[in-house]
C-alpha cells in the first residue's frame, strides 16, 4: 500500500513537472460539439486543428475537447481551456456563443473565436463560411444532370444557414432549368445516419433523381449509389462512400482560418472582428468533379470562378416563395439579410416550418 | 412506387425486429435486459471492424453475433450470478457499449464499408411486385424472418420452449421440478445478446454500411418496447416491426408530399403510438395476463 | 468450480458501508489497465482523472455544480426505485420542468419582481410532476408497464422543447436562432461562491437531507420501504400501491422538474433546443451508486460529476479519447452492482464435492 500511495505522489510530481516545463509560444484550444469521428462538422474542424499543428510544429500546442453539450458543460469547457493557459480557444457551434462570451468576459488576456455566432466582444471574434456559395453551384449541376427535373434535399433544422443553402440551391438550379422542382425533407436532427438513408430513400421513392442533404453522415450518399441516383459530399469529400453517385461535395476547409489566427496570435497582431469568408478564399472547397460530362464541369467550374470574382449567388431577381420580391434585378441581399434567412425562394415545394 | 415504400419499410423494420425477437426469448424466460441499445452498437462496431479487416461480411456477421452474447454474458453473470437488479444493469450495459463501441470504432471512421450482397432468390424473385420487395432481399432480412418463425415454433411448440416459458411464468415451480433456472435464462440472455448483435450488424453492413458512434441512435430502445407491443408473441413481434418502420417513414414521405403538420410532431408519432398500443394491450387484462411471464425482471435464487 | 451464494441471515452493516469502497478501487483500477492498455501512462491519467479536479478551487466547484442536477434527480429516483415504480424518464421530466420554469421569463418577461423566481420554480416542479404522472396513470389504470411509457415519454418531451424553442418561443431578436430570450436578473437564479455554482446547489442538499429524514423517521417513509419489500404485506398494513406510485412518481417528477428549471434559470440563463447532457439518465447511476440513500446520493452524485470533470481534464491534457469516460462510468455502475451482492449474500467459490458436504453440515 505505502508503495503505490509513494507512486502516486511521484507521478502527480512528475505531472506538474511536466506542465511547467512547457516550451509552445501559443496554445490553441478548441471544443467541438460533436465525436471528431462525425466525418462531418466537428471532424473537418479537428482537420484544421491539425493543419494548425502541422504548419507551426513545436511552436504551437493544441488540445481539443470533443461532444461538448451546449450550455453549462460548454462553459466549464472554455473556462477549463483559459485557466489551462491557452492563448486562443476556437468553440465551434452556434449554442457556445453566450457561454464563449461569458468566459472571455472573465479571461479579457485570452482570444476566443467563436464559430456561425452573431455576438462578439473586444477579446470574442466571430467566423463562418458562405457555404451557400457552393450549394448554388451544385444547384446548377442538378439541374444540368436530373432527368425527372425534380431534387430531394435532406434538411437538418430551419435555422437561417440551413434555409440559405435550400434558396442557394434552387437558384443555382431555376437558373439552368427554371421549372426545377425541388422537395424538402426535414429530419430534425444533424446526425443520423438512419434516419438521413430513409429520407433519401423517400425522396427518390418520390421522384428525385439528384438528392443533396444539409446533414452530416455519408448514408444519403451510399443510398443514391445503391438506388443509381447522384448527390453531393457535405462538410468533407464523401467520395470513398459513392463512387459513382457523388459529383463534388462542399468541403469545409477550416485550415487556412485557424492557421491565418494562430499566426495573428503568435505576431501579436490578432484582432476581434468578423469573418465570413468562402470560396474566395478557400474556407468553402469545391471537391473534384466527378460522373460528370465535360460541359458541366466547365459550368460549374465557371461558376466557381465567378463566385471567386466577387459575384454573390444571392443576387437579384429573387422572388420569394409568397411572390413578393426579395431583390430586384442586379441587386445583391445584404450579408445581413442572408445571415438572417427565414424565407424560401419561389419554387420549392415545401412549407417553410415556423 | 409503392412497391419501393415497402422497400423502404423493410429495411427499416429489420433491425428492430431481430434485436426484438432476440429480447423476447430473454423476457419469455423472465429475464428483462434493458441493455439492448448497447449489445446492437457493440454488435454494429464489432461486426464492421471484423468484416473490414478480413474482407468478409459473413465472418463481420458471425462476431457481430458473439460480441453481442460476450455483452449479454456479462449482463447475465450480474444479474442471474450475483443477483444485481436488472433495470440498473441493462443500463450500465447501455452506458458501457456506447462508450466502447465509441473506444473501437475509432480506427474505422470515414472508411467505406463492406455491403452485404442481396441474395435472389430464384424463381421467387421473378414474382411480379412480391418477388422484388420479399426475394431479393440481403441475407439478415430473411435471417430475421426465419428467427421469428424459429422462436414461435420452439416457444410454443417444443418442450424446450415449455421449460423456457416455465421458467418466466413460475421460477419457484419450474426449480421444484428440477429445472436449472438459472441456466434457462443464461441460454435466453445469450440469445437475445446475440441477436442485439446481429441487428447491429444489420445496421453498420447493410442499412448504412459504415461506422459512426451512435449509430444505432435509439433503436434498441424501439426493440424493447416492440416487445411489450407484441404482448411477448412473437408473430406480432412483426407486425410491430413493420408498423414501426412504417410510421417513420411515412413520417419522411409525408413531408416529401406536402403535408403541413410540425416534423416535431411526425417524429414524436412512434413514441406516441408505442404508448398508446401499451396502454391498449395492457389494459386488456386478459391478454396480457396470459402472455405476460410473471417473473419478469424478478430474482431467483435457489434457496439452499 | 462454481460460484454459489449463500444468503446471510440480514444484511450486512459491514458490506452496506464497505461495497461501494471496493467497487470505487476496481473501478480505479480497471481505469488504470484501460488508460495503460490504450498508450497512456496510468498514473498520470488516474491523478488527472480523479485527483486534479480536487485540488483547484474553481474545479471543485465545477464538479459540484455538475453533481447538484444529478443529485436532485437521484434523491425523487430513489423514492420511485425503493417503492418498486421504475421510472427512468427522469430525462423527460426535467426537460417539462424547465419549460414550466420557464413561462414567465419566456413569455411574460416584464414581470420582474420578488415573486418571480420562487413561481419559476414552483411552475417547475409541478410541471415535471404533471408529465412524471402520465406513466404513474397509465400504470394504476390500466397496468402498463411504467419502464416503457416513461422513456417514451423522454423523446416526446425532448421534441416539445425542440419544438417551441425554434417556434413560437424562440428570441424574437435573435435572427431565427433556436434559443429563446435569455433570462432577466429576476429570473436568474443567483451565483454563490466564485460563480461557478448558483444557488440550486444548497437548495439540492436541503432537500436531499430532508428527504433522509423523511425516509428514516416517518411513516410515509416506512410506507415506501415496506411497499418496495413487500407489496402484500403493505397491504396488510392498510398502504395503498396504486397511491405510492402516483406519490413517487411526482415526487421524482417534480424533483426533476425543478432540477431542470434550476439548472435553465441558474446555468443556461435561456432555453435551448438540448439543455440536458442525460442527466436524467447518469442520475439513474446515481441513485443506484447512492444506494437509494439520499445523503449517499450526495456522495454518489459527486463521484459521477468528478468523473466528467477528470474525462475532460484528461482529453485536454493528455489527449484521452472522451469514450473512455463513458466506459469508466458503466464499469463503475457494473461493479458497484456486482459487490451490493455481498451485503445480502456471501460469495463462496467451491468445487463440486466439497459444496455437497459442506451443504450436509448447514
Amino acid at each position: 500500500m505505502k508503495s503505490i500511495l509513494k507512486a502516486t505522489v511521484a507521478a502527480a510530481a512528475l505531472v506538474v513537472a511536466g506542465s511547467a516545463a512547457n516550451a509552445a509560444d501559443v496554445k490553441a484550444c478548441f471544443v467541438y460539439v460533436g465525436p471528431v469521428g462525425d466525418f462531418g462538422w466537428s471532424y473537418q474542424h479537428d482537420q484544421g486543428r491539425l493543419a494548425v499543428e502541422a504548419k507551426f510544429g513545436d511552436k504551437v500546442e493544441t488540445a481539443y475537447l470533443e461532444s461538448v453539450p451546449e450550455g453549462p458543460d460548454a462553459e466549464r469547457a472554455i473556462e477549463r481551456f483559459a485557466r489551462e493557459g491557452c492563448n486562443i480557444i476556437f468553440t465551434t457551434s452556434f449554442g457556445y456563443m453566450n457561454p464563449t462570451l461569458k468566459v472571455a468576459k472573465k479571461f479579457p488576456d485570452v482570444k476566443f473565436e467563436h464559430a456561425t455566432g452573431y455576438k462578439s466582444a473586444d477579446n470574442v471574434a466571430t467566423y463562418n463560411s458562405k457555404f451557400h456559395e457552393g450549394r448554388y453551384i451544385i444547384g446548377q449541376i442538378a439541374a444540368k444532370q436530373s432527368k425527372s427535373g425534380v431534387a430531394g434535399y435532406i434538411a437538418s433544422f430551419p435555422i437561417p444557414e440551413v434555409v440559405a443553402g435550400i434558396n442557394a440551391f434552387l437558384l443555382g438550379a431555376q437558373s439552368v432549368n427554371p421549372d426545377f422542382k425541388l422537395k424538402v425533407v426535414w429530419v430534425n436532427t444533424w446526425f443520423d445516419p438512419g434516419k438521413e438513408a430513409d429520407a433519401a430513400k423517400a425522396l427518390i421513392d418520390q421522384g428525385a433523381d439528384v438528392i443533396t442533404q444539409h446533414t452530416d453522415s455519408t448514408a444519403p450518399l451510399q443510398v443514391a449509389q445503391e438506388r443509381g441516383a447522384h448527390g453531393f459530399g457535405q462538410a468533407s469529400d464523401m467520395i470513398n462512400f459513392a463512387k459513382d453517385a457523388q459529383y463534388t461535395a462542399i468541403i469545409d476547409d477550416w485550415a487556412p482560418y485557424y492557421v491565418h489566427r494562430v499566426q495573428d496570435v503568435l505576431d501579436g497582431k490578432w484582432e476581434s472582428g468578423s469573418a465570413w469568408d468562402g470560396l474566395a478564399e478557400g474556407h468553402v472547397v469545391m471537391a473534384p468533379y466527378t460522373n460528370l460530362p465535360d460541359d458541366v464541369v466547365e459550368m460549374a467550374k465557371a461558376t466557381e470562378a465567378k463566385i471567386i470574382g466577387g459575384w454573390e449567388p444571392f443576387t437579384g431577381p429573387i422572388t420569394k416563395q409568397d411572390g413578393s420580391v426579395a431583390a430586384e434585378d442586379g441587386v445583391r441581399l445584404d450579408d445581413g439579410a442572408i445571415l438572417g434567412m427565414n424565407w424560401y425562394v419561389q419554387g420549392v415545394d415545401d412549407k417553410l416550418p415556423q | 412506387m409503392f412497391e419501393a415504400v415497402l422497400l423502404t419499410v423493410i429495411t427499416a423494420a429489420t433491425p428492430i425486429l431481430i434485436a426484438a425477437i432476440g429480447e423476447l426469448v430473454a423476457e419469455r424466460s423472465g429475464v428483462l435486459n434493458l441493455g439492448v441499445e448497447g449489445m446492437m452498437i457493440m454488435g454494429a462496431v464489432i461486426g464492421f471492424a471484423v468484416a473490414n479487416q478480413t474482407g468478409s461480411g459473413t465472418l463481420g456477421v458471425i462476431a457481430a453475433v458473439a460480441a453481442g452474447m460476450a455483452m449479454s454474458a456479462l449482463f447475465g453473470f450480474l444479474v442471474l450470478i450475483l443477483v444485481a437488479n436488472q433495470v440498473a444493469t441493462g443500463l450500465a450495459l447501455t452506458i458501457l457499449g456506447i462508450g466502447f463501441s465509441g473506444l473501437i470504432g475509432e480506427a474505422f471512421i470515414g472508411v467505406p464499408g463492406l455491403i452485404l450482397p442481396e441474395l435472389y432468390i430464384p424463381v421467387l424473385s421473378e414474382i411480379p411486385f412480391i418477388g422484388p420487395v420479399f426475394f431479393q432481399q440481403d441475407a439478415i432480412v430473411y435471417l430475421g424472418f426465419a428467427l421469428v418463425a424459429v422462436v414461435a415454433y420452439v416457444l410454443f411448440k417444443t418442450r424446450l420452449g415449455l421449460v423456457l416459458r416455465a421458467v418466466g411464468n413460475n421460477h419457484g415451480s419450474a426449480h421444484a421440478l428440477g429445472y436449472s433456472v438459472i441456466k434457462v435464462r443464461f441460454m435466453a440472455v445469450l440469445f437475445g445478446g446475440g441477436c442485439a448483435g446481429l441487428a447491429g450488424a444489420y445496421m453498420s453492413l447493410a442499412y448504412t454500411p459504415q461506422w459512426v458512434e451512435n449509430m444505432t441512435a435509439g433503436r434498441g430502445w424501439i426493440a424493447l418496447a416492440l416487445v411489450v407491443f407484441s404482448s411477448w408473441l412473437p408473430l406480432r413481434v412483426i407486425v410491430g416491426a413493420y408498423l414501426f418502420g412504417a410510421v417513420s417513414v411515412l413520417n419522411l414521405h409525408a413531408q416529401a408530399v406536402e403535408l403541413d403538420i410540425p416534423s416535431q410532431l411526425l417524429s414524436s408519432l412512434p413514441y406516441l403510438a408505442t404508448i398508446v398500443v401499451l396502454v391498449l394491450i395492457s389494459a386488456n387484462r386478459r391478454l396480457t395476463l396470459v402472455n405476460t411471464p410473471a417473473c419478469l425482471g424478478k430474482p431467483f435464487v435457489p434457496d439452499r | 468450480m462454481r460460484i454459489e451464494l449463500v444468503k446471510r441471515k440480514e444484511r450486512s452493516q459491514f458490506m452496506a458501508l464497505f461495497s461501494p469502497l471496493i467497487a470505487v478501487g476496481m473501478t480505479v483500477l480497471a481505469a488504470g489497465i484501460i488508460f495503460a492498455v490504450t498508450g497512456h501512462n496510468p498514473l498520470e491519467a488516474l491523478y488527472k482523472f480523479f485527483i486534479e479536479p480536487l485540488t483547484q478551487q474553481w474545479s471543485l466547484e465545477a464538479t459540484i455544480n455538475k453533481a447538484t442536477p444529478l443529485i436532485l434527480i437521484g434523491c425523487g429516483l430513489a423514492v420511485c426505485y425503493l417503492s418498486n415504480n421504475w421510472n427512468i424518464g427522469a430525462e423527460g421530466q426535467f426537460v417539462v420542468g424547465a419549460l414550466f420554469g420557464s413561462i414567465l421569463p419566456v413569455l411574460f418577461p416584464s414581470f420582474e419582481n420578488v415573486a418571480t423566481l420562487p413561481l419559476m420554480l414552483i411552475f417547475g416542479a409541478v410541471g415535471g410532476a404533471l408529465w412524471a404522472l402520465i406513466p404513474a396513470v397509465l400504470k394504476t389504470r390500466f397496468n402498463t408497464n411504467e419502464i416503457l411509457t416513461s422513456l417514451m415519454l423522454v423523446y416526446v418531451a425532448s421534441l416539445i422543447l425542440d419544438y417551441l424553442v425554434r417556434g413560437p418561443w424562440r428570441d424574437p431578436d435573435g435572427y431565427n436562432f433556436p434559443e429563446s430570450r435569455i433570462f432577466s436578473d429576476a429570473a436568474t437564479l443567483p451565483d454563490v461562491f466564485g460563480g461557478l455554482m448558483s444557488l440550486s446547489t444548497p437548495i439540492t442538499i436541503l432537500i436531499a437531507v430532508i428527504l433522509a429524514v423523511v425516509l428514516a423517521k416517518t411513516l410515509k417513509g416506512f410506507e415506501i420501504r415496506v411497499m418496495g419489500e413487500s407489496p402484500r404485506a403493505g397491504g396488510f398494513a392498510g398502504f395503498s400501491a396504486k397511491g405510492l406510485t402516483l406519490f413517487s412518481f411526482a415526487l421524482a417528477g417534480g424533483l426533476a422538474g425543478l432540477a431542470g428549471t434550476m439548472e435553465v434559470s441558474g446555468g443556461l440563463n435561456q432555453l435551448l433546443p438540448v439543455i440536458s447532457p442525460g442527466y436524467g439518465f447518469t442520475a439513474i447511476i446515481v441513485a443506484f451508486l447512492g444506494r437509494l440513500n439520499p445523503i449517499a446520493i450526495i456522495v454518489a452524485g459527486f463521484v459521477l460529476a468528478l468523473s466528467y470533470i477528470g474525462g475532460e481534464g484528461v482529453q485536454s491534457a493528455m489527449g484521452v479519447s472522451n469514450k473512455i469516460a463513458s466506459v469508466i462510468q458503466g464499469l463503475l455502475l457494473f461493479f458497484v452492482l456486482a459487490c451490493d451482492t455481498l451485503i445480502l449474500y456471501r460469495v463462496r467459490m467451491v468445487s463440486r464435492r466439497v459444496s455437497a458436504a459442506e451443504v450436509s453440515h448447514v
